[in-house]
């Protein structure tokens, strides 16, 4: 009987999690989507997964997850360093995309909830905006 | 039966596989090259163009907006350059110097610009002169229109022909369903001008309604290597095309090149596009890619520098794959590749001096010179 309710409560808990899922994150993540197919799946490729040690992985990529506020400062204004992904060591230039603000945190909310990637917090258009050089 | 309708097809992708991989379909490595590369121009971070003046000086466009003239060893940055929309594949491209610079000085750039009544932009291609370290005489030659906000596809090469005709390639914009098959609107073209902008009245749609009337040639993706086959005067073009559709075509008046109808390429999702990669009243490539390399940037080699085997032979940059390709020829058809300078970065562009030697843009590096060994 424990069991059986146990796994009642997860159950519903899970089933509502997909049901109501916040929409705002849904519509921002479709945008997303098509940012991405524009300027990023040449390098990144369609499943976020990239070219080992060229194009850095985005799919379940440990440096993406931790460094929320880098790598929005990567997409705002370009990078060039070396970073390490999953233990690989990436030294390509990404260049400034020249996306605007709100397409930035729509495009971010797309890799951070896509390919098995998930983030508990949506990325807005005002964290991207504080975001510095 | 499942099994054997599985199994029938299977053996025709294999077939059809390894008819694709013949040997103009593979790429050697070979151990020892006969030259060293060298970084001549550090610190340029996507060197996106790369033309010579007749005194040996060289101007590099770097993407974000920068025109640099290298002399005598040192980096100047010139000023009043044309400003440039900086988004996706966007920003300055190409740079080309006139046959006859020694008389009237012009030099050619291509960029993404937002000139125009859109929000967004297209590929401009405008003609200047140089005077003491900045653009002069600026003439906007051609725009693409109208503008838009998709980040891909802007091309853009420039070249020149013997008989005093200068060529522009424009990619399709990320618009592939409305651009590239359609002579009324700009993108997916190569295009014709007299050195002054002014449109050849022998262009293959000057009478056309409706046509733009620069264009030359059309059905292309996103071309960003052209060059003029030194044996036999004909531009010829490589193009990114989808998953595995890159190109290298022999350019010809009023030929339809096929984007997006025909292609060996499908979505990068894996998706088809068409069935097709033949249909009458189209042009075939003289070479696809299977995989992709990502091509940019095309020189022919034309001494025996690098030993008489390559004389005559063709590079094309490879973005995707980080080297330099030279491809083997026999008239037109690709007999053999070889891959150069892996690992140095993304190959963006490469053309051959007027010393007969060959420099290489490399993003994140710069410009490198292949010296040869003695």
């Amino acid at each position: 009987m424990k069991i059986f309710l146990t796994s009642y409560i997860l159950a519903v808990i899970g089933l509502s999690l997909y049901f109501f899922q916040d929409p705002a994150l849904e519509a921002s993540m479709q945008r997303g989507n098509e940012i991405y197919a524009d300027f990023c799946v040449t390098c990144h490729l369609e499943a976020g997964e990239g070219v080992v040690s060229t194009f850095p992985p985005l799919a379940k990529s440990d440096y993406l997850l931790q460094n929320r506020a880098a790598s929005i400062r990567g997409v705002k204004f370009g990078q060039q360093a070396e970073i390490v992904v999953n233990g690989v060591t990436y030294n390509s230039a990404m260049p400034s995309p020249g996306l605007e603000d709100d397409e930035i945190a729509d495009v971010m909310n797309y890799i951070l909830n896509s390919w098995g990637n998930t983030s508990d917090k949506i990325v807005t258009v005002e964290e991207v905006e504080a975001i510095q050089k | 039966m499942k099994n054997s309708i599985a199994a029938l097809y299977l053996i025709v992708v294999a077939f059809n596989f390894s008819c694709g991989q013949d040997t103009a379909n593979q790429v050697a490595t070979i151990s020892d090259t006969p030259f060293t590369p060298e970084l001549l121009v550090e610190d340029v971070a996507i060197p996106w163009g790369i033309a010579f003046l007749p005194d040996g000086s060289m101007l590099i466009t770097e993407k974000s907006g920068e025109l640099i003239l290298f002399k005598d060893g040192q980096k100047n940055t010139l000023s009043n350059v044309p400003e440039v929309y900086s988004r996706g594949q966007g920003g300055l491209l190409d740079v080309a110097v006139h046959p006859d610079y020694e008389n009237n000085g012009w030099i050619y750039l291509s960029y993404a610009s937002e000139e125009g009544e859109e929000k967004g932009g297209h590929t401009a291609f405008t003609r200047a002169k140089i005077s003491d370290n900045s653009l002069t005489n600026s003439q906007l030659l051609y725009k693409g229109s109208p503008n838009t906000t998709k980040g891909q596809h802007f091309g853009s090469r420039i070249e020149f022909d013997d008989k005093g005709y200068v060529y522009l390639s424009i990619g399709e914009r990320g618009a592939r369903d409305d651009n590239p098959q359609d002579i009324t609107r700009d993108g997916g073209k190569i295009y014709r001008f007299y050195d002054d902008g002014r449109i050849p009245e022998d262009n293959p749609f000057v009478g056309t309604e409706g046509a733009k009337t620069a264009i030359y040639s059309y059905g292309h993706r996103n071309p960003q290597g052209l060059i003029k086959n030194p044996k036999t005067g004909d531009i010829w073009d490589n193009e990114h095309g989808p998953k595995g559709g890159d190109e290298i075509n022999i350019i010809k008046p009023g030929a339809n090149y096929g984007w997006p109808v025909i292609t060996y390429g499908v979505n990068y999702s894996g998706t088809p596009i068409t069935d097709k990669t033949a249909m009458d009243g189209m042009e075939q490539p003289i070479h696809y890619w299977l995989p992709s390399i990502a091509p940019s940037g095309m020189a022919f080699i034309t001494t025996d520098n690098y030993g008489a085997d390559w004389n005559g032979s063709l590079l094309v940059g490879s973005l995707k794959f980080q080297y330099l390709e030279l491809l083997k020829l026999n008239g037109t058809k690709v007999t053999d590749r070889i891959e150069l300078i892996k690992g140095l970065g993304r190959v963006r562009d490469v053309v051959q001096g007027p010393d007969g030697l060959i420099y290489v843009g490399v993003e994140g590096k710069g410009v490198y010179k292949l010296v040869p060994k003695k």
